[in-house]
């Protein structure tokens, strides 16, 4: 390394120039962490110094490179803390070269210590693995490893600590290198090196050291010291999560947040989410003057041409350039709290500047983090990280983390306590099309139900039917609502109490906010169901024709009726004859100008279990078997 | 380097107006802790700089604990006048009354009494929902483990065993009434990222910190600088004058000067690299007892 002698005010020109990397150490008190750390910030401090003529006049070193000194002591140890019943927390450590300035977030390794080292990784540009060269691949390396993977860390290094112990032989360190690499290669890390090294005696730490003259790679300080880091941010796609809105006075009306990814320039046209409004970006404004652009992590504030609505949780992007915007998403969740999880609690979720409530709608799987199995689990305990899938009552406007760690990570946050109780990464992962919705909810049904002064049989008695619901599954444009209506007249002019639930109606009305996401649809479902099921309970005979598109859906919608009074038919029409019959939407959907419509571009289940099937040429014949059917069930006439 | 990468200081300012943004958007009723020293006066700037060409939507809080040296008091109101800063001025009038203080009540009793009980009691009078505090992780190991958004109970303690988790740049702002949450947006500078931001942006700071003849006495080993007539007379008659600076500002008879030359930003950096004591270690309270500032950050104290 070389030391360039610089008087005061060039050294601080040129220190005020270096950047900045975040990193990630994990380890328990054996391997040795502690006295890496120690000699890796006491030993860079000295040279650090050294850049410094005057040092020279007045050195009062203790200690060199090389000696045998407890470089641990130099640390608030983790023992001493676990001694102590001090808090083994992440504690943060600065050092500084004449290149870089260094944060470490130093965490336990054990495993109950794992949302630790998630806290401490979360911003980590880079991960230090310690590896204890006699014991080599252990199961903390593999936890280490996977852990480091998961938070989407870029670089990591292998540090083969305690070489002394193996005689710096060359084949150990060859042996445990390729036994990470075949570990190594499941997961989905970039960049990562090997270095061997003795954190005790100092070799290939801050300087190479003689006893391993088989290794030709950089020590780990210089290491640290050049890596490339900055590209790792997203550069591409512009986020600008709205964080403040200010308006100094009634003539300045500005958005302020930190880049979450992306660049935003002047005269940048830019969308807004949700309202799709379009502007151009007017001014980038800043204490300092304005900028022409603006990129990721700066924190600055923007002015649009045009007077558009927008509060804080909105987005603006480039319009041909869009993050998912849905409700409903797949994750790895982190569980960081004592409490374990209760999968009928609706969280706070707060993602990219929004607030919102969130859902765990299923647990796909537990993943182990020592052997990387994944199992089934009910509900989530302490440190445990499996996959998710989560509705939100609002759209998020979200990138897979993978892509993009700002728009694709949140945090859950438990309505009572107010803890920080999950964190969350989004995965890349179909749309919301292909997840399992959860649209009944069993906890709230037993809510204290009101007690009616009028019995089940009374209604029977009075219209002579059994409040039951007819529900009819069909492709868009199959005949299955012209069969409804039909019916609903066939049934009112037999003098029964019918009431049809009309999709139309239902949409334009009570579920005018919902659109034509799986989710919403779901969603609309319910709704549906819920009226089917009051009107059911009042003696009335309901009609229902909606797509419901599969089988779990279906079987959601029965339960909240019930399942004894859920009659389920199915229209049967071919995909060419629902298009002849309907042909806008379908032709929307080839157009490319919609999507999510069932059988076209989205899986349609046809059900097995359906109790009349029908073929919408034979409206008459089908209208017969349906009021024998019903006769037959004693569901009109009851008697 | 691309164009695209910021340095370390840019990088954390970036980070800090991020935070003090972030406070301002989510609570109804935030503080900015002020308290004249120099971290203080590069929060003040970075939060300037966060809602320019406005002005901060939040007041400045000096807990006066009366015993502060006069030319802090002085740059204090000059300064605030300057810029027009809404500064609140908070001190513990029944303490002052009974003339509590360090000399006649030793430094546990006076910190205790005039900053953290004062500083209780003037979070409670306003109803702060957040407060800003300057402090660093680099200070102190207490602090290095501490988040940057330090829930606090409603008698204002600090649950070190029971930390919210904090990740990535999501901050949990969720408190019950009469909860709050201590923010500290300049946890990740290190005393030389002061320094240096200190020099990059021309902030002003109290004359103290530079190098000048003083009047000053040794007591217990700490050089204390005679700053009025409080002080006991036997102690006053002992003064000498010296060459020295403070590294650190606060009560002026716990604050210890240190002999130097240094009278620029460029000799302090100098100065402070080549000497190997902790800034702390010139405050006197940090080692009133065991684990000190620990135990004083549970009861609230920063």
């Amino acid at each position: 390394m070389t030391t360039k002698k610089l008087n005061i005010q060039e050294f601080l020109d040129q220190d005020q120039k270096k950047d900045l990397l975040r990193l990630l150490t994990a380890g328990s008190v054996d391997d040795g962490k502690s006295t890496l750390i120690g000699r890796l910030m006491a030993d860079s401090k000295m040279l650090y110094e050294d850049q410094l003529e005057a040092l020279h006049r007045d050195s009062k070193r203790i200690g060199h490179a090389g000696e045998e000194i407890d470089y641990a002591l130099l640390l608030d140890g983790l023992k001493a803390e676990r001694e102590q019943g001090i808090t083994i927390d992440v504690a943060y450590r600065y050092f500084s070269t004449a290149k870089r300035k260094f944060i470490i977030a130093d965490t336990p390794g054990h495993e109950q210590y794992t949302r630790n080292m998630i806290t401490g990784g979360s911003t980590a540009n880079l991960a230090i693995i310690l590896i204890d060269a006699r014991y080599g691949v252990i199961t903390q390396t593999k936890r280490h490893t996977y852990l480091a993977n998961l938070l989407g860390i870029k670089h990591v290094v292998v540090a083969i600590n305690k070489m002394d112990l193996a005689d710096y032989k060359q084949e150990r360190f060859e042996e445990i290198k390729a036994d990470y690499k075949a570990f190594v290669t499941q997961l989905d890390i970039p960049d990562v090196n090997f270095i061997p090294l003795s954190a005790l005696k100092g070799d290939n730490v801050v300087d190479k050291g003689e006893n391993m003259d088989w290794y030709h790679g950089p020590c780990l300080l210089e290491f640290l010291e050049n890596v490339h880091v900055s590209s790792d941010r997203n550069f591409d796609d512009l986020r600008f999560p709205v964080q403040y809105v200010l308006r100094p006075d009634i003539k300045f009306r500005g958005f302020s947040t930190s880049v979450a990814s992306g660049i935003i320039k002047k005269g940048d046209e830019v969308m807004v989410l949700p309202s799709m409004k379009k502007s151009k970006v007017e001014k980038i404004v800043t204490y300092e003057g304005e900028l022409d652009y603006a990129f990721p992590p700066q924190s600055v504030t923007v002015t649009l041409e045009d007077e558009i609505d927008i509060s804080r949780g909105d987005m603006l992007v480039h319009p041909d350039n869009l993050p998912r915007v849905e409700r409903q998403f797949e994750a790895m969740l982190v569980w960081m709290d004592e409490t374990d999880m209760n999968l009928s609690t609706q969280f706070y979720i707060k993602h990219a500047n929004n607030n919102t409530k969130a859902r765990i709608d299923e647990i796909k799987y537990k993943v182990d983090v020592n052997t990387l199995e994944k199992s089934n689990i009910e509900k989530f305990k302490l440190n445990e990280i499996g996959r998710v899938v989560i509705t939100t009552t609002k759209p998020l406007y979200f990138d897979p983390y993978k892509k993009n760690h700002q728009t694709g990570s949140f945090i859950l946050i438990d309505p009572v306590t107010h803890n920080t109780v999950a964190v969350g990464m989004i995965i890349d992962k179909l749309g919301s099309s292909s997840l399992p919705s959860r649209i009944t909810d069993v906890d709230k049904a037993k809510i204290a139900l009101g007690e009616a002064l009028i019995k089940p049989e009374e209604y029977v008695q009075k219209y002579n039917q059994k409040g039951e619901t007819i529900w009819i599954t069909g492709l868009h444009g199959s005949g299955k609502n012209e069969l409804a209506f039909s019916l609903e007249k066939k049934l009112f002019d037999n003098g029964a109490t019918v009431v049809l639930i009309d999709g139309s109606s239902v949409r334009s009305g009570l579920s005018r906010e919902l659109d034509f996401s799986p989710a919403d649809r779901a969603e609309n479902l319910r709704r549906v169901a819920h009226i089917c099921k009051m009107l059911n309970d009042q003696g009335i005979i309901t009609i229902a024709s909606y797509i419901s598109r599969n089988e779990s859906l279906r079987d959601q919608v029965a339960e909240i009726i019930g399942k004894d009074r859920f009659h389920l038919f199915y229209m049967d029409a071919d995909l060419d004859y629902c298009k002849n019959n309907k042909p806008e939407l379908y032709k929307l959907v080839e157009e490319g100008k919609t999507t999510g419509l069932p059988g076209a571009d989205l899986e349609y289940e046809a059900p097995t279990n359906a109790k009349l099937v029908f073929k919408p040429e034979q409206n008459e014949e089908n209208l017969d078997a349906i009021l024998d059917y019903l006769a037959m069930n004693k569901v009109f006439p009851n008697h | 380097m691309d164009n695209y990468s910021l340095t370390n200081l840019r990088e954390l300012e970036a980070e800090a107006i991020h935070i003090i943004r972030e406070v301002a958007a989510e609570f109804e009723n935030p503080v900015m802790l002020y308290s004249i020293g120099k971290d203080s006066s590069v929060m003040v700037r970075l939060a300037e700089k966060a809602f320019y060409p406005g002005k901060v939507p939040f007041p400045l809080m000096h807990i006066d604990s009366k015993w502060k040296f006069q030319e802090m008091i002085d740059f204090r109101d000059s300064y605030a006048k300057e810029k027009g800063w809404d500064l609140i001025v908070h001190y513990n009038k029944e303490g002052f009354e009974s003339g509590v203080g360090p000399f006649t009540h030793g430094s546990k009793v006076h910190t205790d009494i005039m900053k953290t009980q004062a500083l209780l009691a003037g979070l409670n009078k306003y109803k702060f929902d957040a407060a800003f505090g300057g402090a660093r992780r680099d200070e102190e190991k207490s602090r290095a483990k501490e988040r940057i958004f330090s829930f606090r109970d409603k008698f204002h303690q600090w649950d070190p065993k029971n930390q919210r988790p904090e990740l990535w740049n999501i901050y949990n702002s969720r408190v019950q009434k009469g909860e709050s949450i201590r923010v500290f947006p300049i946890s990740n500078w290190t005393e030389l990222d002061i320094w240096q931001y200190i020099r990059l942006e021309n902030i002003p700071i109290v004359p103290l910190y530079y190098a000048k003849e003083r009047p000053v006495v040794e007591m217990d080993g700490t050089l204390v600088m005679v700053d009025d007539e409080r002080m006991p007379k036997e102690l006053r008659d002992k003064a000498e004058m010296r060459m020295v600076r403070f590294r650190t500002l606060g009560c002026y008879p716990l604050t210890g000067a240190i002999e130097s030359e240094a009278d620029t930003i460029e000799k302090i950096v100098e100065e402070m690299m080549t000497v190997t004591v902790s800034e702390r270690t010139t405050r006197v309270i940090d080692f009133d007892q065991e684990a000190s500032m620990e135990q004083k950050k549970r009861e609230g104290y920063f």
